[in-house]
Order: C-alpha cells, then structure tokens, then sequence
C-alpha cells in the first residue's frame, strides 16, 4: 500500500546506547517478564467481547497466560485489547484510555472490525482502530475464536521478546499531533478505502 | 394444544372487549378534525392515519385522552424518508391502546425540501423524549417545545448532517481522514457530563426499592 512508517523520531534528550552482553541479557530479563505478565485492558465493544470473555474464562483460561488480572483501569494496564467494532463516537474514549496507560503498552486488534471496519462501512465506524491508536498485533476473524486470540496473544508474546532497550524509539508515545490525526490523513483514507464486497457498495454513495 | 387466553382475541389488533376498531377511531378523528384528517388507509390489518403538520398535536391528544379511544401507550416514534423524491418525508407515531387492546399508526407528511419541525409530544408521552431525539439525530426533524433536543446516537457537535436522510452518502460527506479528526477532536465530557449520568443526581427520581437498595449498600451520597 506504500504507507509511509509512523513517526517515531526519537527525542534529542534519549542518548542511545550499542548492544552489549549486558543489555541483552537484561532485556532477556525485562522481555520475559513483562511476556508473561501482561495486564490486559478490555475494551470491549460487540460480540468479539464475547469470545474474549470465552477466552478468559475456565477452558480456555488466558491466566496461562500471565493474564490472571483483568485490569479496568487503564493505569494498571500493559495491553489494551480492543475486542469490538469501534464507532466514531468511541474515538476519544479509545484514544483517551491509550494515552492513559503508562509505558511499556501494547495494542491488539481483535476482530475484523476492529482491525479494518469489518462489514460496517458506513458513516458512523472507524475503519481501523489503527487509524487512532498504534496497533501491534492484528487479529483476523468475525469473530476469531478463542484459539485465535490466544495466538495473537502469543504472537505479541514473541515480538516482546525481540525488544531491546537499545532502541528507545520503542517507548515513544504517538500522540496525537496539532493537526488532531495520529497519523498522516492520506494515510487514513488509504486504511480506509472501501475492499472487498464494499467495493461493490453503491446504495447512495 | 393448549387453551387460548381470554385476553387473547383472534382477530388481532382492535377486536378487544368492547373496543372499537380502527375505523371507528379513523371516523371519529375525521368528524372531530375535518381540518387535521388527511387521509387513512388500512395496510395488513393496520390502521394508518395521515394528518396535517398543524392538527398534528391535538389530534394526538385527543387520541391519548378521548375516552373512547385511549391510547395511552407511545410504542414508537420514527420518520421514513422514501426514495421517490415526490413523496413526503413522513413523522410515525405507532400508538397503542393498553386497555383496549387497539393499534392505530399516525403520519404527519412533511416536504423533505422544506423546515422540518413539528410539535413534541413529550408533554403527552414521556417516553416521546429519547424517541424525538432520535428523530432529530437522523431525519433533522425539529421538534418544538422538546424539553432537551440534543443528539443521541451521534456525539453532540455532530456536523456532518443526518444520516438517515436519503441525500446523505453511506459512507458519510467528509474524507475518513475529516472524519477522524472532527471526532477525536469531540470533547465527550462538554455535553455528557458525569453529573448527568450520576445515580446521586438521580436518586430522589428512583423507585422506591431501588433507593433502598442502594442506601443499604452503601451506595448514596449523604
């Protein structure tokens, strides 16, 4: 699609330092436990909430997974997991509660909506949350079952892992800028051009 | 097969105890308002009554409160906008007669090209508050003397138009990238205050058992 990276300048103040046997090793430290003991903030909007409920629940039980503790507070949270299609209207609520959580965080997109709009191309959805917040990892499906969450959470597993303290660019928060966008607009209407059957979509439009 | 409810008379809508039906109601409402009655037709068994923008309230009214016809229960409130542009954007109000077990639909016709108000029923139906509301969110239809006519699907500061009307694209006016920015750029709390949405502020306007409930968990402001 030829978007262009998001900005991640990083701040004059940061003094990067080289790789070394001892920041690796204390990333290895650092990596494997914030891994596995990611708070997760629920944000769950639609029937994707429901299958994270399924997730969280006894059979399939997301404490495996260092996420004992459902955090509803965002301040307490490492990974805000956005289980739903997001309406217009819950733009600055999700913003809001992003810029909330303190460093390190994350972002998963579960579902279809969440991650693209899903069916509802219309007036009132965000096509992408992505188009609001950063979003590390992308979970497909309408809605995914809890296999499918568990592997997104797994995935972001492993991309923590690969983290390093040597790039700083990593804990830099990516605010919303003067212009009131995250990202550039040509960006935006690129994630959010019609695909798919909504191509075909020509009631009034 | 098990036996029927008395209440429950075949027939359907308006074939109760001693109920008029809707043709009773619909010569009832021409002889009182030669002026207001439009017109009315009967579609799948339900009585459809068209009236003037003017009469509109009153014959309401009088629809509430003539003891004859009772209807006492506002099932919903809703416009229609059709895609043939000679016809009129119509207000619906779906009423209900709970003691007689009658149905009858009123239409006001309104011109899609000129103002769209009419008169509120709240002071008649309560429940008409969030029903109008809707309304004017997705139709732009105004409705007078409504005690607080804001948006209530799309946020308050809402500027793109009303997305029901037929001349509103799918996908909206603006650019998504226009789009995202007027609504991160909303400030939720400058119309839905958390005073607004507080159970304290509510709490004399509660039922009874609810208050207690609260106030033996501990969960009232002294």
């Amino acid at each position: 699609m030829g978007l262009s990276p998001l900005s991640t300048a990083v701040p004059a103040t940061h003094e990067t330092i080289s790789p070394n046997w001892i920041t690796t090793r204390l990333d290895f430290i650092a990596n494997w436990g914030r891994s596995n003991s990611l708070w997760p903030m629920p944000f769950g909007t639609a029937c994707c909430a429901i299958e994270y409920m399924a997730t969280a629940a006894s059979r399939y039980d997301l404490a495996r997974f260092g996420m004992e503790r459902q955090s509803f507070s965002p301040r307490q949270a490492d990974v805000l997991i956005c289980a739903g299609r997001l309406p217009f209207k819950l733009a600055p609520v999700i913003r809001r509660i992003w810029d909330q959580m303190p460093q390190p965080k994350w972002c998963i997109s579960m579902g279809a909506c969440a991650s693209s709009g899903g069916i509802f191309d219309n007036y009132a959805m965000v096509q992408g949350i992505d188009t609001i917040i950063p979003v590390d990892v992308y979970v497909p499906g309408c809605p995914p079952r809890p296999e499918g969450l568990l592997y997104g959470i797994m995935l972001l597993q492993k991309k923590i892992m690969g983290e390093t303290m040597v790039d700083p660019s990593l804990r830099v928060e990516q605010l919303v800028g003067p212009d009131g966008l995250f990202r550039r607009p040509a960006d935006i209407d690129e994630i959010s051009e019609p695909f798919g059957n909504s191509v075909h979509q020509t009631r009034s439009a | 097969m098990s036996e029927a409810h008395p209440d429950l008379v075949p027939g359907g809508a308006g074939a109760g105890d001693g109920a008029t039906d809707g043709a009773d109601t619909v010569t009832a409402l021409r002889a009182r308002f030669p002026d207001g009655f439009v017109r009315a037709v009967v579609m799948s068994g339900q009585t459809v009554v068209h009236v003037t923008k003017a009469s509109a309230h009153a014959i309401l009214e009088w629809l509430q409160q003539d003891p004859a016809q009772r209807f006492d229960y506002l099932t919903d409130l809703t416009c229609v906008e059709y895609r043939d542009p000679e016809r009129p954007l119509e207000v619906v109000y779906q009423l209900r007669s709970l003691s007689r077990k009658a149905d009858v639909r009123v239409k006001i016709p309104l011109d899609p090209q000129g103002p769209l108000d009419v008169q509120s029923v709240t002071d008649l139906w309560s429940g008409a508050n969030w029903l109008e509301r809707e309304a004017w969110d997705m139709f732009g239809v105004r409705f007078k003397d409504h005690p607080d006519l804001r948006r209530i699907l799309m946020w308050e500061g809402y500027a793109e138009g009303f997305p029901l009307r037929k001349s509103f694209p799918l996908r909206g006016h603006w650019s998504r990238a226009e789009q995202t920015r007027q609504a991160l750029d909303a400030n939720p709390e400058a119309y839905y205050s958390l005073e607004e949405l507080s159970i304290a502020e509510a709490y004399g306007e509660l039922p009874a058992d609810v208050r207690d409930r609260l106030a033996k968990a501990g969960k009232v402001l002294p």
